[in-house]
């Protein structure tokens, strides 16, 4: 079980991790996720004594790392791939960190043979892959039989049947009871291995709950709505009645309408007395990347924006015709992405966070109901203007 | 917690599967060798013009040592390399994460270092020592002369010494490029070039070189060369005070900061 309390890192002004407590309890993989720059890493440096926590204190089965007996037949670690002496062979490389814990040689060749290395054990791992390096740095956390194993991205850079293996490893090791804790960018394969998430953002705890219930505190969810495409009449009609009995009603890129506020049943009862006929009418429920998404969107440090090119292009000169692009349809439509609905009230623990902005949302489906300072919006035109 | 032994199996390990660990120690020794014979075959030949003064100081042993000015440069490399690598690759977090005493990692990597670049050191001093003597015809000495093995021991001891001052230096820089960048300007030119210059070869007879090279002469003004404050031994002393200091100051940031 590795337990935090309080744990805080500063580096110099910046704070890299705030008062971060939680445990990570055996028997389960519990799956670590942050965006950028959010503290992950140096969290997990901290469990491996690595780093010195500025405040609080995290211990593995009760000890501060350092204090381990014999820490390499404790817990296990997959920091960075590459950590890895280019000039030295993959088995040398485990060797000597087999020696360091007393480990006899055979083990060495054993989990080679565990991660699949066991064909290149004897060349330099300079020349290895992402993959290989990843292998390479499970097998050296695999080593010591540990109780307690933490990965840092594991599966960066692994094959398709690369990830599958890991998967099955992880879910392996935690059903062997051994304490699992794994961080991945990757939600659709944390969806798949994780049964209980931490996620922080810009350092401190947004979350600490199984995965499906953070689905579910974190999902609003939508009904797809299609008219049929010949006539396009139906679709404004639906949209205007829709919109009278109370729902929120958003235009998706291929026509269809996302409506939140109306139950199913109700949209199809809606549909039939205002005699529309309906190609599509399906629940939809949030992905573990689009709850992350929502959640974690106040808290992310590093954020794209569209490459517009500006100082690439000729200049077009205005009123020539043929050039530019034409004018946006005027319907309200779906954000393609960097903007989701806000969570229902009282379940956002980064609430009072410097840009958590996030507006009360009146009711379950939470729609986006006020404009926010800084998030982009979508467009509140009306549809006849032009 | 890590045994000091299974550590030390380890390090042994670390060094011995990479392969500059072969190349600097082996430059080390045949740079020095080759440089020490050559320079030594040209003292023979030229003998007869040097001033009387460097004729009446002749000191045949220090002369076969004279390759090491280049040579010693292979052991800062060594030296530097087996701690900076840890650094450049990360391996710093895994092996910290393996050991996490960190003295005992520290101290059982250059023990292994250190004792190796020792054993490196002491054969390429004799074989140095023993080709400038066969080149250098009637001006040779033998170990049996006054003062001879101990300066031969020496000249081993301070090969061995430089490398691990490397080790402790780069262990406070953290980065193989930048202790090389320090140390091989350091003793190939800055060094050479103050203990040069009236004023400033006052401090210079107090570097770790300048003065740690005094245990390989026999002669104690040889070859013209400045009187020093201090002896062979003194020397030598005034090296090992250096050496632990940068083995402090490595130990020091180790300890402290964060991997």
């Amino acid at each position: 079980m590795i337990e935090a309390v309080g744990l805080t890192k500063r580096y110099g002004a910046k704070t890299a991790v705030y008062n971060l407590s939680f445990q990570v309890r055996p028997g389960v993989v519990t799956g670590f996720l942050g965006p950028n720059g959010s503290g992950k890493s140096t969290t997990m440096r901290m469990i491996l004594g690595l780093d010195r926590p500025t405040a609080g204190q995290v211990t593995i089965g009760g000890h501060p790392f350092r204090q381990l007996p014999n820490a390499p037949r404790q817990v296990g670690a997959l920091l960075d791939a590459k950590a890895v002496h280019g000039g030295r062979s993959a088995r040398s490389h485990l060797l000597s960190l087999a020696q360091l814990a007393g480990i006899p040689a055979q083990r060495v060749d054993e989990v080679l043979g565990v991660v699949g290395l066991q064909d290149v054990a004897k060349r330099r791992s300079k020349g290895f892959s992402l993959g290989m390096g990843q292998r390479l740095g499970i097998a050296a956390a695999l080593l010591g039989d540990p109780q307690v194993l933490l990965f840092d991205e594991p599966v960066n850079g692994l094959d398709p049947e690369g990830i599958l293996w890991v998967r099955n490893l992880m879910k392996k090791l935690a059903s062997e009871g051994r304490t699992v804790f794994v961080s991945s960018h990757l939600m659709s394969e944390m969806a798949l291995t994780a049964d209980h998430l931490i996620v922080i953002g810009r350092g401190q705890l947004l979350a600490d709950m199984s995965v499906t219930d953070f689905i579910s505190a974190n999902s609003a969810d939508f009904a797809r709505v299609r008219t049929p495409g010949t006539e396009p009449g139906q679709r404004e009609k639906l949209t205007s009645v829709l919109t009278e009995a109370g729902g929120q009603v958003l235009s998706e890129p291929d026509g269809a309408l996302r409506v939140t506020g109306l139950p199913l049943p109700r949209i199809s009862d809606l549909a039939h007395g205002a005699d529309v006929r309906l190609w599509e009418l399906s629940p939809h429920q949030a992905s573990l990347e689009e709850a992350y998404m929502r959640m974690t969107q106040g808290a992310v440090d590093y954020r794209s924006t569209d490459d517009r090119l500006a100082h690439l292009q000729p200049p077009v000169q205005p009123g020539q015709p043929g050039y530019g692009m034409p004018p946006q349809p005027p319907v309200h439509e779906v954000p393609q992405q960097g903007w989701y609905a806000p969570p229902p009230p009282g379940q956002n623990p980064y609430g009072g966070a410097p840009q958590g902005s996030y507006a009360p949302a009146p009711g379950p489906y939470a729609p986006p109901a006020a404009p926010q300072p800084g998030l982009p919006q979508p467009s509140d035109t009306p549809k006849d203007a032009r | 917690m890590a045994a000091a032994s299974a550590v030390l199996q380890s390090e042994w390990t670390k060094i011995r599967t990479v392969s500059s660990t072969v190349w600097t120690l082996a430059s080390a020794l045949l740079v020095t060798v080759a440089m020490s014979a050559a320079l030594c075959a040209l003292f023979k030949s030229t003998f007869d013009d040097l001033s009387e003064v460097e004729q009446a100081t002749f000191d045949p042993t220090f002369a076969s040592f004279s390759g090491m000015i280049l040579g010693q440069l292979a052991m800062v490399v060594f030296g530097v390399l087996v701690v900076g690598t840890e650094y450049s690759s990360g391996m710093i977090r895994t092996s910290l994460a393996a050991v996490p005493q960190r003295a005992t990692f520290l101290f059982s990597k250059i023990a292994v270092a250190g004792g190796l670049a020792l054993v490196v050191g002491l054969a390429t001093s004799f074989l140095s020592f023993f080709l400038g003597q066969a080149l250098l015809g009637e001006h040779r000495t033998d170990l049996g002369a006054d003062n001879v093995l101990r300066a031969v021991v020496g000249g081993g001891l301070y090969m061995g010494l430089i490398a691990i001052f490397s080790m402790g230096v780069a262990t406070m820089l953290r980065s193989s490029m930048l202790s090389l960048g320090i140390l091989v300007p350091f003793f190939f030119l800055i060094s050479q070039i103050l203990s040069a210059v009236p004023k400033a070869k006052e401090v210079a007879k107090y570097f770790p070189d300048q003065a740690g090279s005094k245990i390989m002469q026999v002669v104690p003004d040889a070859m013209g060369s400045e009187k020093a404050p201090y002896g062979p031994w003194g020397g030598l002393g005034i090296m090992l005070l250096w050496v632990a200091v940068s083995l402090l100051g490595g130990y020091l940031v180790l300890k402290n900061r964060d991997a």
